[in-house]
């Protein structure tokens, strides 16, 4: 009995160590003071205003939502063929492609980052928002091939071949029959793949053309001058932004799913 | 409704021949089962059939048209999958519906027939759920029904049963056949059962290892083995060499140790010469009788019990006659033999089938 409530005891510490830093960013970013710390003054959206206001803030904003949406939009697609063809159709050298395309999640970012620099300069080229988004698609590809691998491998063959029995054609059977089974994974692939784009510093930091910011990259840059209660405004938007749409997706998946009969 | 042939197919896969050189003619409205065991090659020449896969060699023709460069997609046939293949994010109608949108049905007549397949299948009220809301035999006669649905030239069934509890399974087997009658639709079914095969066909292929080993009606398949593998594969059978002493027109006479002389009849022997010969005599065609009992003119020898496997109703019996030991299933009248019993063992000649020997 003893050793039991030790253990409970430690699990909930281990959880407040966890959580307590980031409940305390968005308890703050409610604070009425001038400094981003305690003790709390009183409880005002004065820093939500601002944030509403700082135009770099914004840029950024408007910046990391196209970098991510772009980078959902193109790994989703790129992640689905590669699934399909991985799945359904004899490859060769099946299993090296997809070792190949999860690679980028066991590679350190850091290595990949600098890795895809160098290689831009041996081309010759130079950075640009579309370099960035090359980057972005590079690393959230494995997300997608992954999920979307997961759930075409439970779609059962002869479903397709059913469908082609009763007169669809291979593509209408893909369309009527392959996709809309595999669309919770689908979707939840793409919000993975903007999720971890838009949340990303480490490969941003190196990729991104001069004077581009991301979100992550601004707070990093303002980070340097001080902890600005804008911060934790900011930070609680982020949470909302990552925490609360991967939730979101996921319950739309789920509702999707039972209806379709999983 | 269309005849089905195949005209010297052969599937290879790699080095790996699945079906060698096969020539199978499926008449018009049959009902006919590609009978064996995994790996007989059934399985393989059904979806050939049904354009899923493409033959080596040879010529597959439905309804006099040579459908070989035709896809699946356009060759108009109903296929029931082992597993349903039903499509779970489809209501049941919608599932029965999906081959209709392919053809020329007026979008107004779609409901009506969907009505009509799941009238069919009986259940007719579930047109609005899902298929995993439905039990397995309901999930069964959805996939049924839309392969009918369609009215196709030929029906495709793989299988269709073997998911299914053992109760529930010879139901389906009296309702799919009460429904091919009905329609009347050339069948090609695929099981690896027996007893399915024997109750519901016009015709039975037995195959093994790639080969037809016999082509013929119920009857004839497991009355007349037409090879050793036939002769056990549809029941337990005894197989005894022996010599074959005379061949008539009226049957043959086969002479076996411990056994006698035994008087098989022409149907039963087609191949057989005199010479060395093998005995066919089925398990349940062997009885064992108490010592002293009447024997009505059929053939005994001593026997000795070595194994008794119950069974309920019935009761699977080794017993060693002479030198060998012999299967005897039998029904239980009042309380099976013991082990070590001596018994009569008695068979009637004309239950004996004869084999060619090696």
């Amino acid at each position: 009995m003893m050793g039991w409530q030790l253990i409970r005891a430690w699990a909930i510490a281990v959880y407040v160590f966890m959580f307590l830093p980031v409940g305390v960013v968005v308890l703050l970013s409610f604070n009425d003071s001038q400094f981003g710390s305690f003790p709390m003054t009183g409880l005002s959206l004065r820093w939500f205003a601002e944030l509403w206001s700082n135009e770099a803030i914004l840029r950024a904003f408007r910046t990391s939502v196209a970098l991510g949406l772009l980078t959902a939009l193109i790994s989703t697609t790129l992640g689905v063929l590669a699934a399909l063809a991985l799945v359904r159709y004899r490859v060769p050298g099946a299993n090296a492609i997809s070792t190949l395309l999860i690679a980028p999640i066991l590679v350190p970012e850091v290595v990949l980052a600098v890795a895809l620099l160098l290689f831009l300069d041996f081309l010759g080229l130079h950075k640009s928002f579309a370099l960035l988004l090359l980057g972005h698609v590079i690393f959230t590809l494995p997300f997608v091939v992954l999920v979307v691998q997961a759930r075409l491998v439970s779609i059962r063959r002869d479903v397709e071949e059913a469908a082609m029995s009763l007169g669809a054609s291979p593509a209408q059977a893909f369309f009527q029959v392959t996709l809309p089974l595999m669309r919770p994974a689908v979707l939840a692939g793409g919000l993975f793949a903007f999720t971890v784009s838009f949340d990303d510093v480490t490969g941003t930091l190196f990729w991104k053309p001069g004077g581009v910011e991301t979100v992550p990259t601004q707070i990093f840059a303002m980070l340097r001058n001080s902890i600005s209660p804008e911060i934790n405004a900011l930070g609680t938007a982020m949470i909302v932004m990552t925490v609360g749409l991967p939730l979101l997706g996921a319950a739309i998946a789920r509702r999707l799913a039972m209806k379709d009969g999983g | 409704m269309s005849s089905v042939l195949l005209k010297n197919i052969v599937k290879r896969f790699g080095d790996f021949t699945a079906v060698h050189k096969t020539t199978l003619d499926i008449p018009d409205g049959a009902f006919v089962t590609l009978l064996g065991p995994s790996g007989c090659g059934k399985t393989t020449t059904l979806r050939m059939i049904a354009g899923l896969l493409d033959p080596t060699e040879g010529d597959i023709v439905i309804g006099g048209r040579r459908v070989n460069d035709i896809p699946i997609h356009k060759r108009n046939l109903g296929v029931v999958f082992q597993n349903y293949a039903l499509f779970p994010h489809k209501s049941v109608a919608e599932n029965v519906a999906f081959g209709l949108r392919y053809r020329d049905v007026p979008k107004a007549d779609i409901p009506r027939r969907v009505q009509a397949a799941l009238e069919l299948v009986q259940l007719p009220d579930l047109g609005a759920r899902r298929p995993r809301e439905l039990s397995g035999g309901q999930q069964q006669r959805v996939a049924l029904a839309r392969a009918i649905v369609i009215e196709p030239d030929v029906l495709l069934l793989d299988e269709p049963l073997s998911a299914l509890d053992a109760n529930l399974r010879e139901d389906m087997r009296v309702e799919l056949k009460r429904i091919q009658e009905r329609i009347g639709v050339t069948t090609v079914f695929v099981t690896h059962d027996q007893s399915e095969a024997l109750a519901m066909s016009d015709r039975i292929v037995v195959m093994s290892a790639g080969r037809v080993e016999q082509v013929g009606a119920p009857e004839q398949v497991y009355n007349a083995p037409a090879s050793e593998f036939v002769a056990n594969f549809l029941g337990a059978s005894n197989i005894v060499p022996c010599m074959c002493t005379r061949r008539g027109p009226e049957g043959a006479t086969l002479e076996a140790p411990a056994l006698g002389a035994i008087a098989v009849p022409a149907a039963r022997a087609p191949k057989l010469r005199e010479g060395p010969a093998k005995l066919v005599l089925r398990a349940e065609k062997l009885q064992l009788l108490p010592e002293g009992a009447p024997c009505d003119g059929r053939i005994t020898a001593p026997a000795v019990v070595e194994t008794v496997d119950y069974q309920g109703q019935t009761v699977r019996y080794f017993v060693r006659i002479g030198e060998r030991q012999f299967q005897a299933i039998n029904l239980i009248e009042e309380r099976p033999f013991a082990v070590g019993a001596r018994v009569v063992a008695a068979f009637r000649p004309q239950d004996c089938a004869g084999l060619p020997g090696t």
